[in-house]
């Protein structure tokens, strides 16, 4: 009993081989991502080009925002399919907000508030009443959508004040948007969190074994709940960004965006079972989905048919590392 | 309290007839059973796809790609029938069934070969199946006219006074129900959602058995393609999407547990018949449609909370014994 080894792999902090760090999944990713950047450039002469990059960013900025959050939620074993239903609650509050004649900072309050609010009540379902989050979100996605929809209709609500328009479409400093600027820094934050703290530490423990992280001292539920009103809060900024960017509100704003955040935090590398994963692949995972899809956007490829090459990048690089693993043991065996 | 989830399903439909009954004091007409029968119809197609989706989440994993199978089907057999309105109705739903399979066949092998989390497989499969619809189509409708009459007509045939589709999926059920409780599959679907180690040491073939529930889900899919696009005369890409999570809703109000294992066809019917329901109410009782989304949510959130109770896994409880020994 004592001598047997830890089954279970704990990453983070043990000090890897070189070789290992050159095999490793963000090496893989930043190799995929090499790749695209000169496919892309390669294919299209419109594509190295400052402002070219600085638009191509504006398509995942937002998705990627939420992505930190939901990567520290999906390596706890939880999950939030909900997020792009509190996209679009937040902005059907700050649509009404605008009607009633709020001004910008009241406005970026609401869209943030309602985030964390949406948040909270998915982590008090899932924590308090111990319900698996895949249906709890599930039901609070149609719900809060729902609300959105019981509002607007089929309306739409416009006039947003013109400084309300910097968060989506303002610049910080050339080429360089708020929006990138904001998803650096909190990329860095989230970094620090997940693997520099003892509550990083603590949700990748939650991740592996819920259990035996209870007896050890640590509370599972508080830190789940934490995580949902995490997502929420990233959800409810992102919000305001899409909204001062569209520069108008419907109710089926961001559809489809939760299916897209999950498949940037899988790609990233983080288990779909919990206990592993880096912030740095998710980030790298983000830049991967928007190269793909601007470049081939420069190509005139319709937007559906990117999405197979997403579906496909998914399920390539996911299969890819089980496939090699399996040649190579059967070569040594 | 004990008896409560063991008759979820007898719960659930006095909840659907009170849902009736509360309906009917709006408007009185709904509850005849002419309008009953209707629903019935209308909700056809959801509880097939229901029922596909439930044999996937009772081995504990989940197919997000239905809806978009059944678009890409559905575009299948109508562009088929847009070129060649000769090839026979019967011969055409055999082709929606096998080109489900295949789709279900992908999956499948990716979850059991490769061991790929079927969450994972099928998040991708989603966006791949819809993207391919578009290829083949190259983003064009099939529009009603160019459909035969047979293709449009066939589910609109009466059989004994009751349409063809509401037999198809009486046919469905009825197939389901004895692959559920009286086959050695059935049981074996069961028991890896209970405890797929237990499993494999029953002699089950676990990785198998997953393969077929997604060959099961990809074929009602198929199925529900041509079902689909001949009841809503228009094959686009755009067809059923957003459309998985009503299957899963249906399931999970179904008492359909999400963890694996406990579930049944008549929960799954149930819940389909419960949003069928609300979804052809809310227009009679002069409720705006755009109410039904958030109505929905809602009772899968008070179902899940309910059906909670009875979900406590075996384990937990030995555990707990042999503690307080």
């Amino acid at each position: 009993m004592t001598d047997t080894p830890a089954r279970r792999h704990i990453p983070n902090r043990l000090d890897k081989p070189l070789n290992a760090a050159i095999f490793s999944w963000e090496a893989l990713l930043v190799a995929v991502a090499v790749a695209i950047f000169a496919v892309n450039s390669f294919a299209s002469p419109y594509f190295l080009d400052a402002w070219s990059l600085s638009d191509l960013t504006f398509n995942f900025t937002e998705k990627a925002l939420i992505a930190l959050a939901m990567a520290l939620l999906i390596i706890s074993g939880e999950i939030d399919l909900s997020v792009a239903a509190i996209i679009a609650l937040a902005s059907t509050m700050m649509g009404m907000a605008v009607q009633a004649g709020a001004g910008t900072p009241v406005l970026v309050a609401i869209g943030i508030v309602v985030g964390l609010g949406c948040g909270a009540f998915n982590g008090l379902l899932v924590t308090r009443l111990g319900l698996p989050s895949i249906v709890v979100t599930i039901g609070t996605m149609s719900l809060f959508r729902g609300i959105a929809f019981i509002v607007l209709g089929d309306q739409a609500y416009k006039g947003y004040p013109p400084s309300f328009a910097f968060f989506g479409q303002g610049y910080v400093w050339w080429v360089v948007s708020f929006e990138l600027t904001l998803l650096l820094v909190a990329a860095v934050v989230y970094w620090f969190l997940l693997h520099r703290t003892s509550f990083g530490r603590r949700v990748f423990a939650i991740g592996n074994n819920p259990v035996a992280a209870q007896f050890s001292g640590v509370r599972v539920g508080r830190i789940k709940f934490i995580l949902f009103c995490l997502t929420g809060l990233m959800a409810g900024i992102a919000s305001v960004l899409i909204t001062s960017r569209l520069g108008s509100t419907r109710p089926s704003i961001a559809q489809g965006y939760e299916l897209e955040v999950i498949t940037m935090v899988v790609l990233g590398g983080v288990s779909i079972l919990g206990g592993a994963g880096s912030i740095l692949g998710v980030v790298l995972a983000a830049f991967i989905m928007g190269l793909v899809t601007f470049g081939l956007g420069l190509l005139n490829v319709p937007g559906i048919v990117m999405s197979i090459f997403i579906g496909l990048l998914l399920i390539i690089v996911i299969a890819l590392p089980i496939v090699w693993r399996r040649v190579r043991r059967e070569r040594f065996t | 309290m004990k008896a409560l989830p063991r008759y979820r399903e007898v719960w659930l439909l006095a909840a659907i007839v009170v849902l009736i009954g509360l309906i009917s004091l709006r408007f009185p007409g709904f509850a005849n059973p002419a309008n009953l029968r209707q629903v019935f119809n209308d909700t056809s197609i959801l509880t097939i796809l229901a029922l596909g989706q439930m044999v996937v989440i009772l081995t504990r994993s989940i197919d997000l790609s239905m809806a978009s199978n059944l678009c890409f089907t559905g575009m299948v057999v109508a562009m088929l029938n847009a070129a060649h309105p000769a090839i026979p109705i019967p011969l055409l739903i055999v082709i929606a069934l096998l080109v489900g399979l295949v789709l279900g066949v992908i999956n499948g092998l990716l979850v059991w070969r490769l061991n790929i989390p079927s969450i994972v497989v099928t998040l991708g499969t989603l966006t791949i199946y819809r993207g391919a619809t578009f290829v083949i189509s190259g983003g064009a409708w099939v529009n009603a006219d160019q459909m035969s009459p047979e293709f449009i007509g066939l589910q609109r045939a009466a059989f004994l006074g009751i349409p063809v589709l509401s037999w198809i999926a009486i046919l469905v059920v009825a197939l389901f129900f004895l692959v559920m409780t009286r086959t050695a599959l059935g049981r074996s679907i069961y028991a890896i959602g209970v405890n797929p180690t237990a499993s494999v040491y029953a002699g089950i073939d676990v990785g198998r058995t997953k393969f077929i529930v997604f060959c099961i889900s990809g074929m009602a899919a198929g199925l529900c393609g041509y079902l689909w696009i001949s009841r809503y005369v228009i094959a686009s890409v755009e067809v059923a999407n957003g459309y998985e999570l009503n299957i899963i809703a249906a399931c999970v109000i179904g008492g359909i547990s999400i963890a694996g294992g406990i579930g049944s066809v008549g929960g799954a019917l149930l819940g389909a018949l419960f949003l069928g329901i609300i979804s052809n109410a809310l227009p009679v009782i002069n409720i705006s449609p755009f109410w039904q989304m958030a109505i929905s949510g809602s009772a899968i959130i008070l179902a899940v909370v309910l059906n909670a109770r009875g979900e406590r896994r075996q384990g937990r409880i030995i555990l707990k014994k042999a503690e307080a020994a």
